[in-house]
Parts: structure tokens; C-alpha cells; sequence
């Protein structure tokens, strides 16, 4: 390995008292690919904005090249060559590539007008640098997000990035994408420009990194040689604890356990076709592919969330159509939604709003809500999800994304649902929590509650369902059942090559 | 030490100490104003001039109480002053120029304002269109209205039982648009606070996706909502004609901007999803004893107008000073 570029020791940041990040060290070499992983929560995106000068540690050190500097602004970052590409382009989309990349150091002519033919000239030779075919005078809201992230990656080492950072990047990109992108990551590799990357796709993290450092809670955990480690230790160092005892789950005889929800020829055009599947009581039903295989568009037609989509779908073997949620929530239907923050919850408001505002109608007297019934039901889910908040009536924005999660599922646990629609339950969830949606998950499914669990992390499809339906491109490709599960299966319908 | 706390948790759960605590930024500069104002005269804290301000405001509240919910779903109705104009002037037409009896004459009126509403609700939950343009676009329409049926000109009316709606007195005391105005904002609080409906407003206000996918019927609440701030406005065009003993298309102008700025004094989130009733009605009174009492000390009309555009700054700025007062306090605690 090369000479140390980038050093960042007993880095420790907190907020409002709370450990962000209580002592991270971490190495950076010249030329290599450096994992970063960690799980949500973990202190990857404070560590990285903490190199970025967007955060101040409160204590620790950053050395680049040996010598100690203080990152305390985006512009000094850019000064010591460290370039952040953010999950979230910041592109401006009504300009052009070459105008982008000149942004705030335009070059001028002698008018002291913009020079645009040089700009572009100058911008095409930099793509093409980089072996990139973007022309530098198109609108960067007609690129795809691929391109965009390209066009981010070469301003980022315009400014003579040689410590290139990419956050999640290939989060919202086609498989075909992401070879482009690894493409050009072996390129800039061969320039001798370290980069470090996060990412939770295990099988990409193998493919691209040299190395891998896991954090866990704010803290260094270890750093491995890629090519020397697997995933499962990987994932154990993450989690922190035996996988075996992470994930809880009684599993119990489907044979003659009634189906609770059967789907037929779903189709949306363009979106998905052709869908079908059962899910029995009891059952756990996971649904495995790639972000944007159309596997939240499936459960929302479901639903009733959507218009234009055919196809049957049977409840407790009544044919069934919903027009809206609300009839769908009254059949015994629920969804937590993908995006909390979003779709799941009105921030601004109470958790006892929150909780109980898709099943007001059972808490009602005369036209009036009877505020005992609905404390009652508040407490009742909150002790049973282990909510953490200090009163029913603080805000639920206030809350961490885990307690956050806790109310969204009491929400809909508070509707009665016969079949439990979850689409990826513990995204953005810390590791305590997590385990403690399992075990409700579980002693759902005991109960006879009928769930189907989108999810995009394979330990938890892997431990939790008892079936899986693996999604590309809007078709189902797969159907795994529980002794054929294994990552790599999993991977092998979810990423293409078999049909 | 356990009893005081179980005081202090009684105080705290008291409605009454709850309504001032949550509005106390208004409630202070209310409190300043008076004083400013009883010492400036004496005429203002009498009791007569107590019933006049509370009748004052009451036009100006009953369509601040529909704007409030228009403004916490995460809309806005600018049509409303003009629904004033138009039913009132088309209620006293249709009696005085039709020969309509006086009870139907009224109910034509409110429906037509229930009617404007009405569309403007259901275009703006159907098509998505921004209520801002809809409810502007209704404005003229409902201003024009008033007008070509008017001629432009006002017209008299000498009916005792309509002029009695207006300038009637509950005990002789009490002059019946009060009595209106505490019954509206009773029953309308009640809506907001302790039904599903009210309960919609503020999840669709607060997150729309969210709310949709909680099953909540959002056009059904956005028709309902803006239905309800014609209705409200229409009656406020009843009282005022009735006051006035006359029907004036030129009267509505300004109220939809006095109904905003109650809502803003009041702590209403201009982005939906925040407010509450008694702030709103707070609002109202700031906005009608600054009249009120300007009237009284004696100064002209058009400083008015520059002494309340002041205020309702500093009001606000107020507002928004306590919002991070209280954030602060919060973080605070989380730390500690």
C-alpha cells in the first residue's frame, strides 16, 4: 500500500450531549478504495461531514499528508483536496454541465464577461479525463442521476480532489449505472486518488473497496483487508452481537394455515406487471430486489394508493378493489411506509396524534374523540413497541428515527390489520431498536397476523421471512422459500443473469 | 414536593391557563395595548365600549374562524371578502328588489356563498390548483357579481326583522352578532379539537402524503373546509348589511387580509399544519382594539393604518422570538 493520506485520529463530536462520534480514528492510503460501514446511526455521515468542515470536532485531529490541518469551512475542504459527493445532488439543475463545474470561479474573457466557449472547452477536456461521454453543454436536469453523480465526481476533482468521498452512491442507480460508475472509480484509482466509500450493498463493497473500516455507535470497531474478510463478519462487527440471537423468530407450520391475502396479474403500466402471490396467516412474506425494482409501487397498489393498476387481489378469498387507503384500512390492510418521515408520520404533531390517527374511528363517542380511548390505546402500543418518549404528546419529530419507526408501526398495529404490509421496517433504525421491531414482527406473526416485509437488507429477509419474492424491473423473478435463502441466491435473481 | 408538583400539573391542565400559555406572545401584547390605551383615555374600559369592541371584531372573526382551518390544511382564501360583498348585497336585493321574503332572501344569499366556496374547494382538491389563484380568481368573480346586480350602487333596506339580525340585543345588553360569534367559535373549536374532522385538518396541514396513505379522505376535508369558509363569510355578510341597514358591493374589500393577519397573530403556520382557535380570536381582538383605541385617543384614520401594520410586525417577530425561546429551552433540557 501507498503512503498515508488522510488521517483522522480520536475524532469525537457531540450533540446536545450526546455522542455523535466518542473517538474515531481512521486511515486513509494513497490510491485506494476505503470502505466505510457502518449501520445507520453509526456515525459514518458525522465523520464524513466532519472531514467535509461542515461539523467541528470537539476534539481529535485530522493530519492529510502529515500535516495537521483544520478543516473549518467546505471551502477549506476543497482547499485540502477533499471532495464530497453527497447522496443528495447539488447540482443546479437550469445550468449546463460546464456551467456547473465553473460555478463561483467562472473564467472570464478580457470584457470580463463569462467566457463560455472556454468553459466548455475546458469542461470537455475534464469529462473526458475522466473517460466520461457527457457533452458540456447540456442541461444538467436533462442528465440522468447517473450523470449528474459523474458530472459531481469530476468537479470534485477539478478542484484538485485528491480525497474524493462518495456517500451512498450508487443508492439511486441502475445495475448498469453502477458498472459505469465502478468504471470510473478504477480510473481515478490509477490517478492515485484515495476514495472513500460508503455503502451498505455488501457485494458492491467486495467488488470495489481494498479496504474496510466498520464503526458502530460513534466508535471504531476494526478495519479489514477486503480481500480477507466476508461478508458475515462484516455484518457481526457491525451489529456488534451474535446474528443468531439478533433476529428472533418462532416459525410455525403454513401448511394449514389459511391464506390471508392473494394478489393476481397486479400490473401498473410501466411500473410493474403481472404480479402474484399469496401470504398465508402466520406467514412472513419477503420481497428482496434492488431500490426502484417497483417493489413499494406493488404494495401501495395493494393498498388502494394508486390509480390504473388491474389485476385481482383476494382477501381471506373475497375478490377485493380498493379505491383509496381508507377503504383499504377498513378491510384490515395496513402499510408502513417506506419513508417515515414522508408518508408515515406528520412530524409537527403529537405521538398520540400520530398513533392513532388512521383508527379514530374506534375511538370515538357520539361524534366526539374520547381522549381516554385513545390514551388508552397510545400506552398500550408504546409499552409494547418499548416507545421511547417522554410524553404521548411530544412532537413525533422529536423523536430518533427508531422511536420514530415505533410509532408509525403502533399506528398501524392500531388499525386491527389481518395483513401487515411493511415496506423496509427498520430502514434508518439503530440497532437496539431493530431488534425490538423484530420481536414485535415475530409475536405478530405468531398471533396470525398475515406479513408481507419489503426490505432492502438481507440478513433481515434472510432470518425473518418464511418466503421470498425477489423483484426486478417490475417483475417477480423469484420465489425463494426458507431453505433455499442465502445471499447470494437472493442477489442472483434481484441483480439479473437469470431468467 | 409531590403535592407541588401535582399543582403544577393541575394549573398546567387547566384549559383555561393552557389557552393563555399557548398563546402567550398575543396575549402580551394585547395586555400592553390595553394598558397603553386605558391610560391614553378613559372612555376605553367601559363597559360599553367593551361591548362595542367585541362587536366590532365579530364580523371580522366569524370569517377568520373559516380562514383558520383554510390556513392549518395548508391553504388560503382570498375570495372571502368578496363572498361578504356579494351575499350581503345579493340578500338585501332579493328582498328589496325581488320582494323576496326576508327568510328565503337570507338563505339564497348563504348558499351562494356556500356555493363559492364550494368551488373553489373542489378545484382545489381536484385539480391541484393553488388555492391562492383559485380563491383570487373566485374574488373577482363574486366582486363582479356584487356589482352588475348592484349597478355599483348600495341599496337601502328598512326590514325590521332583517335589521333586527344585526343590531339585535341579547338582554338588551348583549348585541347579537356576539352572542353568533361565541357560539361559532364554541362550536367551530369543538370541530377542530375533538372530532376526525378536526383531526384531518391538521394531519393533511401537516404531512398530505402521510395523511393520505392514514386513510384520510383529503378532498372530502379540502371541499368541507373551504365550503365551511364560504358559509362563514356569507354570514358575515348578513350581519354587516344588517348593521348597515343597506347592501354596498364595495364593502368587502380588506376583510380577507384582516381574516390572514388574525389567523398569523394568532400563531397559525402560514404553511400549514399549526394553529389554534383562540389564537386566532386573540388575533382578532389585537386587530380590532388598535382600531378601536386609535379611534378613541383621536388619531386619524390613515395613521392608523400605518400604527397597525406596525404592530402586527412586532407582533409577530414576538411570535417567532417565543417559538425559539422555547426550542432553545428545549434543547436545553434534552442536554441537561
Amino acid at each position: 500500500m501507498g503512503q498515508t493520506v488522510l488521517e483522522m485520529i480520536g475524532i469525537k463530536k457531540s450533540f446536545s450531549g450526546i455522542y455523535a462520534l466518542s473517538g474515531i480514528d481512521f486511515r486513509l492510503e494513497q490510491g485506494e478504495v476505503h470502505a466505510l460501514l457502518g449501520e445507520n446511526g453509526a456515525g459514518k455521515s458525522t465523520l464524513i461531514k466532519v472531514l467535509g468542515g461542515i461539523y467541528q470536532p470537539d476534539e481529535g485531529t485530522i493530519k492529510i499528508r502529515g500535516k495537521e490541518v483544520k478543516i473549518n469551512g467546505v471551502l477549506a475542504a476543497q482547499e485540502n483536496g477533499v471532495g464530497i459527493i453527497h447522496q443528495e445532488i447539488v447540482l443546479v439543475p437550469y445550468l449546463s454541465v460546464a456551467q456547473n463545474l465553473f460555478l463561483g470561479r467562472e473564467i472570464k474573457t478580457k470584457y470580463g464577461t463569462v467566457d463560455k466557449e472556454e468553459m466548455n472547452k475546458r469542461a470537455t477536456e475534464m469529462i473526458a479525463s475522466l473517460g466520461v461521454k457527457i457533452e458540456a453543454d447540456t442541461l444538467v436536469e436533462n442528465l440522468t442521476i447517473a450523470q449528474q453523480q459523474m458530472v459531481e465526481i469530476v468537479k470534485a476533482v477539478s478542484f484538485n480532489g485528491n480525497i474524493i468521498v462518495m456517500d451512498e452512491p450508487t443508492s439511486s442507480l441502475s445495475n448498469e449505472e453502477v458498472e459505469q460508475l465502478f468504471v470510473i472509480i478504477e480510473e481515478l484509482k490509477k490517478k492515485q486518488v484515495s476514495m472513500i466509500y460508503i455503502s451498505h450493498r455488501m457485494e458492491e463493497l467486495f467488488r470495489i473497496s481494498d479496504r474496510v473500516t466498520v464503526i458502530r455507535d460513534g466508535s471504531y470497531v476494526g478495519t479489514r483487508q477486503t480481500s480477507e474478510t466476508n461478508p458475515n463478519e462484516l455484518v457481526a462487527m457491525m451489529v456488534g452481537r451474535d446474528l443468531k440471537s439478533f433476529y428472533t423468530r418462532d416459525y410455525c407450520d403454513l401448511e394449514k394455515a389459511p391464506v390471508a391475502l392473494k394478489v393476481e396479474g397486479l400490473t401498473q403500466k410501466g411500473v410493474f406487471e403481472n404480479v402474484g402471490f399469496e401470504v398465508h396467516k402466520g406467514e412472513i412474506l419477503g420481497f428482496a430486489g434492488l431500490v426502484g425494482a417497483g417493489r413499494s409501487e406493488i404494495m401501495e397498489s395493494i393498498f388502494g394508493a394508486r390509480k390504473d393498476v388491474t389485476g385481482d387481489v383476494y382477501l381471506h378469498g373475497k375478490k377485493v378493489r380498493f379505491k383509496n387507503p381508507m377503504e383499504a384500512i377498513k378491510a384490515g390492510i395496513a402499510l408502513v411506509p417506506e419513508d417515515r418521515k414522508k408518508q408515515g408520520l406528520v412530524l409537527g404533531n403529537s405521538v398520540s396524534f400520530n398513533m392513532t390517527l388512521s383508527s379514530l374511528r374506534f375511538y370515538m363517542s357520539g361524534i366526539a374523540i374520547s381522549e381516554k380511548k385513545r390514551k388508552k390505546v397510545v400506552s398500550e402500543y408504546s409499552s409494547m413497541l418499548r416507545l421511547k418518549a417522554a410524553s404521548p404528546e411530544v412532537e413525533a419529530g422529536s423523536l430518533s428515527g427508531g422511536n420514530q419507526q415505533k410509532v408509525v408501526l403502533g399506528k398501524w398495529l392500531a388499525t386491527k390489520p389481518d395483513v401487515l404490509i411493511l415496506d423496509e421496517p427498520t430502514r434508518g433504525v439503530d440497532v437496539n431498536a431493530k431488534f425490538e421491531i423484530y420481536t414485535v414482527i415475530n409475536e405478530l406473526a405468531k398471533q396470525g397476523i398475515a406479513i408481507v416485509m419489503v426490505s432492502s437488507e438481507l440478513p433481515e429477509i434472510i432470518n425473518m421471512c418464511d418466503n421470498v419474492c425477489v423483484v426486478r424491473g417490475g417483475k417477480l423473478v423469484g420465489k425463494l422459500s426458507r431453505d433455499e435463502l442465502t445471499q447470494e441466491e437472493i442477489m442472483k435473481y434481484a441483480a439479473g443473469g437469470i431468467d | 414536593m409531590m403535592s407541588e408538583n401535582k399543582k403544577k400539573s393541575v394549573v398546567l391542565n387547566n384549559p383555561v391557563v393552557n389557552m393563555f400559555r399557548n398563546n402567550i406572545g398575543i396575549v402580551v401584547v394585547l395586555l400592553i395595548m390595553c394598558i397603553i390605551i386605558s391610560i391614553t383615555t378613559d372612555k376605553f374600559l367601559t363597559a360599553a365600549n367593551v361591548v362595542s369592541v367585541l362587536r366590532q371584531i365579530s364580523i371580522n372573526t366569524y370569517i377568520a374562524l373559516g380562514m383558520t382551518l383554510i390556513i392549518i390544511l395548508g391553504h388560503i382564501d382570498l375570495s372571502v371578502g368578496a363572498i361578504v360583498a356579494m351575499s350581503g348585497t345579493l340578500t338585501v336585493g332579493f328582498i328589496v328588489n325581488q320582494g323576496m321574503p326576508v327568510p328565503l332572501a337570507i338563505i339564497l344569499g348563504i348558499l351562494i356563498g356556500v356555493l363559492t366556496g364550494f368551488v373553489s374547494g373542489f378545484i382545489v382538491s381536484r385539480f391541484r390548483v393553488p388555492a391562492f389563484i383559485i380563491t383570487m380568481a373566485m374574488m373577482n368573480v363574486a366582486n363582479g357579481v356584487a356589482y352588475v346586480y348592484s349597478g355599483g350602487q348600495s341599496t337601502r333596506i328598512t326590514n325590521e326583522f332583517f335589521s333586527a339580525i344585526g343590531m339585535g340585543y341579547l338582554f338588551k345588553v348583549i348585541p347579537l352578532p356576539v352572542i353568533y360569534m361565541v357560539i361559532l367559535i364554541i362550536v367551530i373549536s369543538f370541530v377542530l379539537n375533538k372530532t376526525k374532522f378536526g383531526t384531518y385538518v391538521y394531519a393533511i396541514g401537516g404531512n398530505r402524503e402521510s395523511a393520505r396513505l392514514s386513510g384520510v379522505p383529503i378532498k372530502k376535508v379540502e371541499i368541507i373546509v373551504f365550503t365551511l369558509s364560504g358559509f362563514l363569510s356569507a354570514f358575515a355578510g348578513l350581519v354587516l348589511c344588517s348593521r348597515m341597514y343597506s347592501g354596498q358591493p364595495s364593502v368587502g374589500g380588506g376583510y380577507e387580509l384582516d381574516a390572514i393577519a388574525a389567523c398569523v397573530l394568532g400563531g397559525t403556520s402560514m404553511s400549514g399544519g399549526k394553529g389554534r382557535i383562540s389564537g386566532t380570536v386573540f388575533g382578532a381582538l389585537v386587530i380590532g382594539i388598535i382600531s378601536n383605541g386609535l379611534n378613541l385617543i383621536g388619531i386619524s384614520s390613515y395613521w392608523q393604518l400605518i400604527i397597525k401594520g406596525l404592530i402586527i410586525a412586532c407582533a409577530v417577530l414576538l411570535d417567532v422570538q417565543k417559538g425559539k425561546l422555547s426550542n432553545l429551552k428545549k434543547k436545553k433540557a434534552t442536554a441537561e
